[in-house]
């Protein structure tokens, strides 16, 4: 069942459950980072309706910063005012930041240790009709392996809000990674969130597995999990949307009380969550593991969900995963 | 901020001092780059002893000209000019590339108070000044952004997309100086990727544009002082410069951008810098 602690919303397995963009989230944040603190500035790379910048822009003109198609000039700009006692954002598709200016972002934010946040926009398969050149499925791999960089990925739009706060209000570098389509609004206002610490969403009275998701495809995990308890599979859902520095002693826990975990992101398999969780538990709590998520190829065009589907990161995909790693438990 | 003849002499005889210094650090590292280093070392000293409003003693002051030098592998006469100004001691110079120093072999901005930027990778210099300056015009504080960029760096997209930037927005708290020596790691810049018309190429970007003998003292601090006149506009100073200057067997040999004197060598070369190239007799011999 739904674990009542995390006040999710109510509606959630309801038809009529609302869909909001986790882009979204990413406007309603700035404008509360920006209205507490004025320091928060933002750029934006050329997208700035897409990217949900332009709320910030209208309410504060004088802090926003166009750059035009410039990934690489937008990420310097923001380290030089982030060492300069500004708090900038940066505001693209994450296959483009920080996906082309990757190096810049190292060299100038990262090892140069400058405030700024990395806003990675239209991650996941789930872009859609955009083709596969629009959907970053790197994006975390790449930021986390990087030194002194967090790593954020909320589940929703409500999530999203807080967590962009949240990295305004954390000294150094962030990436946060945000959806572009219209996705079930899991939490609620109520629902626990702080960086570094994962929620469990969903608790059976006898959990055979730990399935272990972050982004829009937690809602997924959560649907997998209802249906598993029904055919008498109990199971775990824990929301890991905070990759680095990752819960490690809830992501233990899961596992030495499952015995068997399933990962589900919206990412490559290599390098992701996945992986950062199986970094963790080689070493403190060995589990059989299967990874849900794309396995070394690349999207297409297409209906989000239909694309979901196709390249397994679908409902009946986590099931069958659940499934398979339990029978793996010794 | 007029030069006065004892001003001059002082900044000469400082400029020979942190060539002299470059070439004992890189000796002593067994690795670095030689030529652009020695050519900026007239630049470097205008900037430290006469120009920047700094304080050795309080690198973090809010108030200090802030100078970004974007070609960060020429950061071993930002460390001698810094040293000698007082911001560490000269003996930590030694340091430069080895192990638990302060002294990276590009320099990082957390390593050494300061530092502005942490650099190294090209084309980069530029737009996080234009960071800092939008930050200084935030804050509406009074500070100067000096920016210093290799000519070899041009090549880079990012650069260009700052330069953009920067002519839009009038940047004009920001000065860029060029340090236009012609070569790069691969050859001369005319043969490896042309950069010229490069006066042409700024004014249409909506810069103001100068162009100096980047070995003049008053031709340097002239600049300085114009471009801080002009307000709507960002200021590019091309300083010509040879690089190697000041030993005759590097000057304007692209095969000493990368890498370091010999023992031997070194020791010509410092002769050759005590004697200004033979025309003086050293006072050290």
């Amino acid at each position: 069942m739904l674990n009542p602690e995390a006040k999710l919303n109510p509606n959630i397995f309801s038809a009529d459950l609302e869909q909001k963009p986790v882009r979204d989230g990413y406007g309603d944040g700035l404008i509360l980072a920006g209205e507490k603190d004025p320091n928060v500035v933002v750029l934006c790379a050329d997208l700035t309706e897409s990217t949900r910048s332009e709320v910030f822009a209208r309410r504060f003109p004088e802090r926003f910063f166009e750059t035009g198609v410039a990934e690489q000039n937008m990420a310097t700009i923001a380290a030089g005012l982030g060492i300069s006692g500004k708090v900038p954002f940066i505001s693209s598709y994450a296959t483009f930041s920080p996906g082309r200016n990757w190096e810049q972002i190292r060299t100038t934010i990262a090892y140069n240790d400058s405030n700024v946040k990395i806003a990675g926009h239209h991650s996941g398969i789930s872009v859609g009709p955009d083709g596969a050149t629009h959907q970053a499925l790197e994006d975390i791999a790449t930021m986390r392996v990087m030194a002194n960089v967090k790593v954020f990925v909320p589940c929703d739009a409500v999530q999203a809000k807080k967590a962009t706060l949240a990295a305004a209000q954390i000294w150094g570098p962030v990436y946060i990674r945000f959806a572009r389509e219209k996705t079930p609004v899991i939490t609620t206002n109520e629902t626990p969130y702080a960086p570094g610490k994962a929620e469990v969403f969903w608790e059976s009275k006898k959990p055979e597995v730990a399935i272990i998701a972050c982004g829009p495809l937690v809602y997924q995990a959560l649907l997998a999990a209802r249906e598993l308890e029904r055919e008498g599979t109990g199971s775990i859902v824990l929301n890991n949307h905070t990759v680095k520095p990752m819960d490690e002693a809830k992501v233990v826990e899961m596992a030495r009380r499952c015995g068997a975990v399933v990962t589900v992101e919206e990412h490559q398999v290599m390098g992701g969550m996945g992986s950062a969780v199986a970094e963790v538990l080689t070493k403190k709590c060995p589990a059989p593991m299967e990874f849900v998520g794309m396995h070394d190829r690349y999207g297409e065009s297409g209906k989000p969900l239909e694309l979901i589907e196709k390249y397994g990161m679908g409902v009946k995909d986590i099931k069958a995963a659940a499934l398979k790693v339990i029978k793996r438990k010794k | 901020m007029e030069l006065h003849e004892e001003k001059l002499k002082f900044l000469e005889e400082t400029a020979v001092k942190i060539r002299e210094a470059v070439i004992e650090m890189l000796v002593e590292a067994g690795s670095g780059h030689s030529a652009g280093p020695l050519g900026m070392a007239d630049v470097f000293t205008a900037f430290y002893f006469h120009i920047l409003n700094h304080d050795p003693k309080r690198p973090d002051w809010p108030e200090r000209d802030r100078l970004i030098l974007s070609n960060g592998h020429i950061c071993p006469v930002r460390y001698a000019a810094m040293a000698y100004a007082g911001y560490f001691p000269i003996a930590e110079l030694k340091t430069l590339r080895k192990i638990n120093s302060r002294l990276q072999g590009h320099p990082h901005r957390t390593s050494l108070p300061g530092v502005e930027t942490t650099s190294g990778p090209l084309g980069s210099g530029l737009s996080q000044a234009i960071g800092v300056a939008l930050a200084a015009k935030l804050d509406k504080a009074k500070y100067r952004v000096y920016c210093f960029v290799s000519d070899g760096e041009h090549d880079e997209g990012n650069f260009w997309e700052a330069v953009m930037f920067a002519g839009k927005n009038k940047i004009s708290n920001l000065t860029m100086l060029v340090d236009r020596n012609n070569i790069q790691i691969d050859g001369f810049t005319e043969n490896v990727m042309p950069l010229e018309p490069l006066r042409e190429k700024y004014r249409s970007f909506g810069w103001n544009v100068l162009e100096i003998d980047g070995h003049s003292f008053e031709a340097i601090v002239d600049a300085v002082n114009e471009a801080k006149a002009i307000y709507e506009k960002p200021t590019v100073i091309v300083a010509h410069t040879i690089p190697g200057k000041g030993v005759s067997f590097m000057e304007r040999d692209y095969l000493w951008h990368g890498k370091p004197p010999t023992k031997e060598e070194a020791a010509v070369a410092l002769k050759e810098l005590r004697t200004l190239q033979g025309k003086i007799e050293s006072e050290h011999q």
